[in-house]
C-alpha cells in the first residue's frame, strides 16, 4: 500500500473526521438548490403473511409509503421488520398479501425483479463485495459492457462519480471496498442502489455499526434523497433516530402491525408501543461502593499473526464494585482486547494483572480458574455449543473436575439438578434442560451464558456486546444482573458500541479508537462528548476520571 | 455469519495501517534461504565432485542458430554459487531486521543460482540438455495447467473442485478410446472435454444443487472415475488395444521464425496444438476473469454469494456452469496424457497431477498466469527428476522422485507469501 492513508483527501475517511461539521453545511447547501426528482413512487404493503414452519414472522401486514417520505418501521429485534423487507425485495416469498407499486401488484421472483421495478436495499450487513472496487460493486448485476463481454469500467466510474457528486459522497470509484470505512461503505451501498435508479429505498438498521455523527450524516442524506422525490423506508429500533428523521412511523411487534405514530410521540410513548408495556428504560443503579483494583491493564497490545496490531499500548486498571464500559465504534479493537483478558489472543505485549497476579500467557484455563467470567459478543458462535443441550451448555467451562465430574466421569445428576436451578433463577424459559441451546431465542440463550459464568466464584466479568439483538425485556434482565453483579463487588467491564447502554450501565466510560483508549470519562459523560471521541478526538480534560 | 465480520474486519484493517505496521516479520525467508545455503555448501563445497567440468547443452540440433555447449569448472561454480547463496541469505536478514519483506524476485534469483550450481554439481562429467530440461517442464506441465485452470475457474466461484484428478483421467481415458475409433485425434479432444464436463455435471449437481460437501463429492467423484477408467481399460481397451487404444497422436507445429529462437524456441513454439491451445487458454481466462462481465459475476458469487444475490445474480447456475465449464477444460487437458505425450490410456496414468494443479492453484494465489507459473515450477521439478536418473546423479533416485512433492509442499506451505482464497470458497450457498 503506497500510503497509509490511500483515500485520505477523501473528507469522509476517518481521518477526515474534523471536516464532518463543515462537510454538513456543504449537504445542507446542495439540498437547498433544487435536486433533481429521481422519481416517485408510491409503494403498498397489503396483508403480508409470512411464515417459518408455526412461526409467524409477518401477520398480515399493511403499509402504505407515500413518494418523498420517510416512513419509519419501528419494532424491537425479532418483531418481523427485517423478513418483511426480505419480502419486500424478493428475497423471500410472502404466504398471502401483495405488494403494489403506484397501485399494480408486483410478482417478485427474487431481488432482481425487485431492483427492476425500482426498490433498492441498503442492507443491514453491507452486501458489498470487499476485493472488489466501488465501481465494481455498484456495476455488478447490471455491467454496462463493450463487444464480448469486456466491462465497461469508464462508464461505471463516471456513474459513482456523478451519484456522488449529486449527494456530496466524496466516493473514490476506485478504492477497494474493504479499505473503506463503515460509513463509506454504506454510501456505497445508497450509490449501488440509486445508480439502479431505485425509487423506493428501504435502509435496515443503517445505524448500528456508525458513529453519533456518522449516523447525523446519515440522517441528512436521507432527508436530501426524500426532498429528492425518493420514498425511504428506514427500519430502525432506536426511538432516537425515529423521533429525529422520520415523516411517519409505522410500529410492528411480534409480527403485526400495532399502529401508526407521529414523529412527536415521546420516546416512552413509542417505547411502550414498540414493547406493549411501559418500559423503564434507565437502569437504577445505587453510587458505586469502589474497592480495590483488581484488574490492572498496564501497556497492552495486540496483534494478529500478519502483524497488525489492534490494540494498542492500552492501560487502564478496574476496581471493585465498578462497571467500567467500554465504547466505540464496532472492529476498533474491543474484540481484541477481551479476547487478551481471557488469554485468547496469542500475540499479546504488556501487562495483565488479576488480584495482583499476571495472567498473561497463563493460559484460558487457568485464567477461567483465576475468576474471570466470560460473556462472548457472538453467543452463538463462541457463548454457546448449540448441539449442546441447556445442561451440557452451563456446565461448558467446568468440565475438568469436582463437583460435575468424579473420576473422569460426568456427574449427570448433579449437572441437571444444577441445570434446574440455574433456569429458574435466571428464568430461562425453554421446555426443558434437555433443549437444545441453538433453538432458544437470543435472549433465553444469553441468559444461560450469564447463568454459566454467574454462578462460579468471579474476581472479574467481562461482558462483549451483552445485549445485541435482543427484546427489551432481556435487555432490562441482562443489565440488572450486570448491576447486581457491580454491587456484589466484582468489577465488570462491559464492552459495547450503544451509548444508550453504556451510558445506562458505565460508572466510567473508556472510548476505544483505532486499537487505542482515546481517554477514561465518568459515566454521565454526554452523547457528544462520547461520539466525538469515538470519531478518535481526545476530550479537554480527558483522564481526570483514570 | 462472514457478512457480519467483514464489516468491522475491514474497519480495523483500515485503522490499523495508521496504529503501527507490523509487530511481527516473518523470518521464514532468510530461514529457508539459509538451510539451502548451507545444504549448497555440505554439497558443491565440501563434497565437490571427482569429475572436473560440467557441460550445458544450450541448443537442439534442429535450431536455427548452434549456440556451442558451455563448459563450466564444477567446483569453482559451486563456490561462487554458494558464496552467491550465502550473500543473499544474509541481505535478506538484514531486510527483515529493517521489518522490510524480501521481494519475490530476490526468491526467483536465488533459485535460479540454487538449481545452476546443483546441475553443476550433480551432472559433473557429464552434459545437461538444458533444452530439453525445459522442453520436458512444459510437456509435464500441459494437464497440471489445464487442471489448474479449471481449479481457478470453479475456486473463484466458491467450489472447491478436488475432482480434478478424476477430470483429467476422463478425459485421458475418452480421447484415447474416441481418436482411436474415428482415428481423428480432434474429435477425441471433444470427447475428452465432454467426458470432463460430464464428471464436473456431477461434482456441480451434488456441491451447488444439495449442498453436499465438496470435498467428499470430489473425492468420491476420483475414486468413481479411477476405478471405472482402470474397468474399462482392463476389460475392454486391452481386449483390442490396436483399434481401441492405438490414438494417433497430434504432430509437432512449427511456428515460422520464433520455433528458430536459440533455447526458447523449441521449448515454446515447437509444440503440439494442444499446447498451444493453452497458451490461448490461459491468457483468455486472465483477461476474462478480471476484464468482463462473465468474470466479475464468477468473482462475485466465489467472494460474497449473498451480495451477488441481492443484485439478481442467480448464484447457483453460475456456480454451476462455472464448475462444468472448469470440467470441459480439465477433460481437455487430460487428452494431453493420451494424444500429446503417450500416445495410448494406461490404468491411472494422471498419477496425482491432479492434486498438483490444486496445488498449483493455491500456490498461484486462484490466479490464472501465477498458477500456470506455479505449475511450470511442479512440472520442472517433476522432469529434473527424469533428467538427472538419465544422465546419472550422485543424490540416490529416491530422494530424486521426492523432489516435485518437496517442491509442493514447501510451495504450499507460504514461503512466497500468504494465499487468500475467495472468501466463500468451499462454503455451500444455502438461501435461508
Amino acid at each position: 500500500m503506497a500510503s497509509p492513508f490511500p483515500h485520505s483527501r477523501c473528507a469522509c475517511t476517518r481521518s477526515g473526521r474534523r471536516d464532518a461539521a463543515p462537510r454538513l453545511l456543504v449537504n445542507t447547501r446542495t439540498a437547498l438548490l433544487p435536486p433533481p426528482r429521481i422519481g416517485n413512487m408510491k409503494l403498498e404493503l397489503r396483508g403480508i403473511t409470512k411464515r417459518f414452519g408455526a412461526l409467524v414472522a409477518n401477520d398480515h401486514i399493511s403499509l402504505t409509503v407515500e413518494p418523498g417520505e420517510i416512513h419509519c418501521l419501528l419494532g424491537e429485534n425479532g418483531a418481523g421488520k427485517s423478513t418483511l423487507m426480505n419480502v419486500l425485495y424478493g428475497l423471500y416469498q410472502a404466504d398471502e398479501g401483495e405488494v403494489l407499486l403506484d397501485g399494480e401488484v408486483q410478482h417478485f421472483s427474487g431481488p432482481g425483479d425487485a431492483m427492476a421495478a425500482g426498490i433498492g436495499m441498503v442492507h443491514q450487513h453491507f452486501m458489498l463485495i470487499p476485493v472488489f472496487t466501488v465501481a465494481e460493486n455498484v456495476m455488478l448485476g447490471h455491467e454496462a459492457t463493450k463487444t464480448g463481454g469486456v466491462l465497461d469500467l469508464d462508464a461505471a466510474r463516471e456513474q459513482v462519480r456523478e451519484i456522488s457528486a449529486r449527494f456530496g459522497f466524496h466516493v473514490d470509484p476506485d478504492a477497494l471496498v474493504e479499505t473503506l470505512p463503515v460509513g463509506v461503505q454504506q454510501r456505497v451501498e445508497i450509490i449501488k442502489a440509486l445508480s439502479r435508479d431505485a425509487k423506493v429505498l428501504v435502509f435496515d438498521e443503517p445505524t448500528a455499526v456508525l458513529t453519533p455523527q456518522e449516523t447525523d450524516e446519515l440522517m441528512a442524506i436521507m432527508r436530501q434523497l426524500r426532498d429528492a422525490g425518493t420514498s425511504i423506508v428506514f427500519i430502525t429500533h432506536k426511538l432516537r433516530e425515529v423521533r429525529e428523521v422520520a415523516d411517519r412511523i409505522t410500529v410492528i411487534r411480534l409480527g403485526k402491525v400495532v399502529g401508526e405514530a407521529s414523529p412527536e410521540a415521546s420516546t416512552t410513548e413509542l417505547a411502550s408501543m414498540m414493547v406493549g408495556r411501559a418500559v423503564d428504560l434507565s437502569v437504577d443503579k445505587e453510587p458505586p461502593r469502589l474497592g480495590e483494583p483488581v484488574l490492572v491493564v498496564d501497556g497492552l497490545s495486540v496483534a494478529d499473526a500478519t502483524g497488525q496490531v489492534h490494540v494498542d499500548d492500552v492501560s487502564f486498571e478496574v476496581r471493585a464494585g465498578e462497571v467500567l464500559a467500554i465504547a466505540g465504534v464496532q472492529g476498533n479493537g474491543q474484540t481484541e482486547l477481551t479476547e487478551a483478558l481471557l488469554g485468547l489472543q496469542p500475540h499479546v505485549k504488556g501487562s495483565i494483572t488479576l488480584d495482583g497476579r499476571e495472567i498473561v500467557k497463563r493460559g484460558v484455563r487457568k485464567i477461567l480458574d483465576a475468576g474471570v467470567g466470560f460473556v462472548p459478543e457472538d453467543r452463538t458462535e463462541d457463548g454457546l455449543v448449540a448441539e449442546f443441550t441447556i445442561a451440557e451448555n452451563l456446565m461448558l467451562n467446568r468440565s475438568t473436575g469436582e463437583p460435575f465430574v468424579r473420576f473422569g466421569n460426568l456427574q449427570l445428576g448433579f449437572r441437571d439438578d444444577f441445570a434446574r436451578e440455574k433456569t429458574k433463577e435466571f428464568d430461562i424459559r425453554a421446555q426443558g434442560i434437555d433443549s437444545l441451546a441453538g433453538r432458544l431465542s437470543g435472549g433465553n440463550q444469553q441468559k444461560v451464558v450469564l447463568a454459566r459464568e454467574l454462578s462460579r466464584d468471579l474476581r472479574l466479568l467481562v461482558a462483549a456486546q451483552p445485549t445485541r439483538g435482543l427484546d427489551v425485556g432481556s435487555i432490562e434482565f441482562v443489565h440488572s444482573r450486570i448491576i447486581q453483579t457491580r454491587d456484589a463487588g466484582i468489577p465488570v467491564i462491559v464492552v459495547s458500541t450503544e451509548l444508550d447502554e453504556v451510558s445506562a450501565l458505565a460508572d466510567r466510560i473508556a472510548v476505544m479508537y483505532r486499537g487505542k483508549i482515546v481517554g477514561i470519562v465518568p459515566g454521565d459523560t454526554p452523547r457528544e462528548v462520547l461520539g466525538l471521541m469515538m470519531a478518535g478526538e481526545t476530550p479537554a480534560g480527558a483522564g481526570e476520571a483514570a | 455469519m462472514s457478512a457480519e465480520t467483514q464489516a468491522p474486519a475491514a474497519e480495523t484493517s483500515n485503522g490499523a495501517v495508521a496504529v503501527a505496521r507490523a509487530a511481527v516479520v516473518s523470518w521464514k525467508a532468510p530461514i529457508a534461504f539459509g538451510v539451502f545455503a548451507l545444504l549448497a555448501l555440505v554439497l558443491f563445497v565440501l563434497n565437490p565432485r571427482a569429475e572436473a567440468e560440467t557441460g550445458f547443452r544450450l541448443s537442439t540440433g534442429r535450431d536455427f542458430i548452434q549456440i556451442p555447449d558451455l563448459i563450466v569448472p564444477a567446483f569453482v561454480t559451486g563456490v561462487i554459487v554458494t558464496i552467491a547463496l550465502f550473500a543473499i541469505a544474509l541481505w535478506s536478514a538484514i531486510l527483515v531486521r529493517q521489518r522490510r519483506k524480501t521481494p519475490l524476485w530476490v526468491v526467483i534469483v536465488f533459485a535460479v543460482l540454487f538449481m545452476v550450481g546443483f546441475l553443476a554439481w550433480a551432472a559433473a562429467g557429464e552434459t545437461v540438455p538444458v533444452p530439453g530440461l525445459l522442453i520436458g517442464t512444459v510437456s509435464l506441465s500441459v494437464p497440471l495447467i489445464f487442471g489448474a485452470m479449471a481449479g481457478v475457474i470453479s475456486e473463484r466461484g466458491g467450489v472447491v473442485n478436488i475432482a480434478i484428478e478424476g477430470q483429467l483421467l476422463s478425459g485421458a481415458f475418452t480421447s484415447a478410446l474416441i481418436a482411436s475409433v474415428t482415428n481423428n485425434p480432434y474429435l477425441g479432444l471433444l470427447g475428452a472435454a465432454i467426458a470432463g464436463l460430464l464428471v464436473s455435471f456431477v461434482l456441480g449437481a451434488f456441491a451447488v444443487k444439495y449442498f453436499v460437501d465438496q470435498i467428499i463429492v470430489g473425492v468420491v467423484l476420483n475414486v468413481l472415475v479411477i476405478g471405472l477408467t482402470s474397468f474399462l481399460y482392463s476389460k475392454v481397451l486391452q481386449a483390442d488395444a490396436a483399434t481401441l487404444n492405438s490414438p494417433e497422436r497430434f504432430a509437432r507445429i512449427d511456428i515460422p521464425v520464433l520455433s528458430g529462437i536459440p533455447i526458447i524456441g523449441p521449448v515454446l513454439f515447437s509444440q503440439t496444438i494442444i499446447v498451444y491451445v493453452m497458451y490461448v487458454a490461459v491468457a483468455v481466462i486472465a483477461f476474462a476473469l478480471f476484464k468482463t462481465r462473465w468474470g466479475l459475476r464468477l468473482r462475485s458469487v466465489g467472494e460474497h454469494p449473498t451480495a451477488a444475490d441481492t443484485v439478481g445474480i442467480n448464484v447457483a447456475a453460475t456456480r454451476f456452469w462455472n464448475v462444468s465449464l472448469g470440467g470441459a477444460i480439465a477433460g481437455f487437458g487430460g487428452a494431453y496424457f493420451t494424444l500429446g505425450s503417450v500416445g495410448a490410456f494406461q490404468k491411472e496414468m494422471t498419477a496425482g497431477m491432479g492434486f498438483i494443479a490444486l496445488a498449483a492453484v493455491i500456490f498461484g494465489k486462484w490466479h490464472p498466469v501465477k498458477a500456470t507459473l506455479a505449475a511450470l515450477l511442479f512440472g520442472f521439478a517433476t522432469n529434473l527428476k527424469n533428467v538427472l536418473g538419465v544422465i546419472g546423479s550422485p543424490v540416490p533416485s529416491e530422494f530424486m522422485l521426492m523432489l516435485p512433492y518437496i517442491v509442493t509442499v514447501f510451495a504450499v506451505a507460504g514461503l512466497v507469501g500468504v494465499s487468500r482464497a475467495p472468501a466463500a470458497d468451499g462454503k455451500p450457498y444455502i438461501k435461508s
